[in-house]
């Protein structure tokens, strides 16, 4: 059994259970062990960033010393975590200038960085330890006849110097595990778009614009549902369309589903134990037709 | 991104004072030709934003429009323009080092303020409430972890972040 540093970040326990239960759920059932540490913050993600980088980056190696402790990798769920804390460990990594600078901070908490362990999103984990082919195998419901518009999100990809997750202009990751279930992974205008999550707040009317896009573009093209790594993401895309009513007068009726999500249902795991009932836009139209 | 110095740079060209800082290292190299505001998702949907102008501006030494105007918190940090740019000007960290020096002089979103109070207290930018943390159970969690907010305010100190709000109560 592989062992990870569960790094679970703030939006997913505040307001997604559907995710983390459909995360914990299928990873335990392919084997993946997830480790809960204490002491884990904030990854110190865009908007901390944007206040003060040098402490962000601080905050984000903090959490990587808790995992070197335990001598564990790290495993996040949310895209936006998995940035803040890959980018933070490759860059301090790299510079050892940086490096001692930060440390100098983290000595007032009692930590040091050493750089000895990895980052990784959760597909990662999928892909290295699992394997897309063995993955295939562990399938007891295919989703056959779905069409699923794939989301990476901009944070899985970029920057990919330092993310190093899948080429940032023609990725495949997210497109093969997708297909690894059974279903399509369709093609839709500007797939790799931004959905405008991180201007909800600074600029709502922008972040919704942004978002529609996406719905748009994924409707045209066909697509059954669209797929997200990242709780951002989520909210901005399915939250974002009653918004989106109310504002635009206009209904997409988009179910919007962590790639978990379907995972679990493709695994067999009984959908009323997967917290759907949490997602804005309802999800039945999915789950009739995989059970 | 690469290290910066501890900035006491008073007298510097802005542009100097911005290359001087943790993301803004790369700035110079800029040679205006476009890409990263035909690649922004943000550009593309209103003139309020365009990445060339504020790399322009701030090159110029236009420093008060720049770190007191709207545009720097338009980006959503998507990291469009940074992968395309064919200079490697690593231009949505600039953007953190331009907002940084913002945030210093006091000028902070509202929004920006909430996310640093939240931080200082919990060490998590969103509250989990005492009513989703009583439901885990009921769907099979497992109880969350207390989060290292002593710890974190210790970092949060040293590197004198616990102090930036009130430089927005000053500049108000
Ligand atoms: S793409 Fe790079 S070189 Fe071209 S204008 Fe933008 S920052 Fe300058
Ligand atoms: S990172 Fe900012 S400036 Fe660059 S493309 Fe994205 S929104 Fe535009």
């Amino acid at each position: 059994m592989t062992s990870y540093a569960l790094f679970l970040g703030c939006t997913i326990p505040a307001r997604q259970p559907n995710y983390e239960v459909s995360a914990r759920k299928a990873l335990a059932k392919l084997g993946i062990e997830l480790v809960d540490l204490a002491d884990m913050t904030c990854c110190a993600p865009p908007p901390v960033q944007s206040i003060d980088l040098e402490t962000s980056l601080s905050i984000a190696a903090y959490n990587i010393c808790l995992a070197e402790e335990a001598n564990l990798n790290i495993v996040t769920l949310c895209t936006g975590c998995f940035e803040s804390l890959a980018m933070a460990n490759a860059m301090l990594k790299a510079d050892k200038q940086l490096k001692a600078r930060v440390n100098r901070i983290l000595s007032n908490a009692g930590k040091e960085f050493e750089g000895s362990k990895e980052v990784k999103h959760y597909l990662q984990v999928l892909v290295e330890d699992i394997g897309t082919k063995n993955l295939k195998q562990k399938i007891s419901k295919p989703l056959s006849n779905l069409k699923v518009a794939a989301f990476y999100g901009c944070h899985s990809l970029r920057p990919s110097e330092l993310l190093k997750f899948d080429d940032p202009e023609r990725p495949r990751v997210f497109d093969d595990l997708i297909e690894a279930l059974g279903a399509e992974s369709i093609e839709y205008r500007n797939k790799l778009r931004c959905c405008g999550g991180l201007l909800r707040g600074y600029s709502d009317e922008l972040a919704l614009e942004l978002a529609r896009e996406k719905l748009v573009n994924a409707s045209k093209a066909g697509a059954d549902c669209i797929a997200t790594l990242c709780p951002f993401c989520f909210i901005a895309l399915d939250l974002g369309q009653l918004q989106i009513k109310s504002k635009f007068e206009e209904e997409y009726n988009m179910p919007v589903l962590h790639y978990s999500e379907l995972l679990s249902l493709s695994l067999g795991i009984d959908p009323k134990d997967l917290a759907l009932q949490s997602h804005k836009v309802k999800v039945d139209k999915i789950v009739n037709k995989v059970s | 991104m690469k290290h910066g110095k501890d900035e006491k740079t008073t007298n510097l060209a802005f542009s100097d004072v911005i290359s001087s800082r943790l993301g803004g290292e790369t700035i110079n190299l800029c040679y205006q030709c476009g890409t990263c505001a035909s690649s922004c998702p943000v550009a593309k949907i209103t003139p309020r934003f365009n990445p060339r102008e504020i790399i322009k501006l701030t090159l110029s030494g236009e420093k008060d429009e720049v770190i007191s105007g709207d545009a720097i918190w338009l980006c959503c940090s998507c990291y469009n323009c940074q992968e395309r740019c064919p200079q490697k000007v690593e231009i949505a960290d600039v953007i953190y080092a331009l907002r940084n020096i913002a945030v210093k002089e006091g000028y902070i979103p509202n929004i920006f303020s909430e996310f640093a109070s939240a931080i200082l207290n919990d060490a998590r930018v969103v509250k989990v409430s005492k009513f989703v943390e009583t439901k885990r159970p009921t769907l099979g969690l497992p109880p969350l972890q207390p989060t290292g907010v002593n710890a974190l305010r210790k970092i949060l100190s040293a590197t004198g972040f616990d102090k930036l709000q009130q430089k927005k109560e000053e500049a108000t």
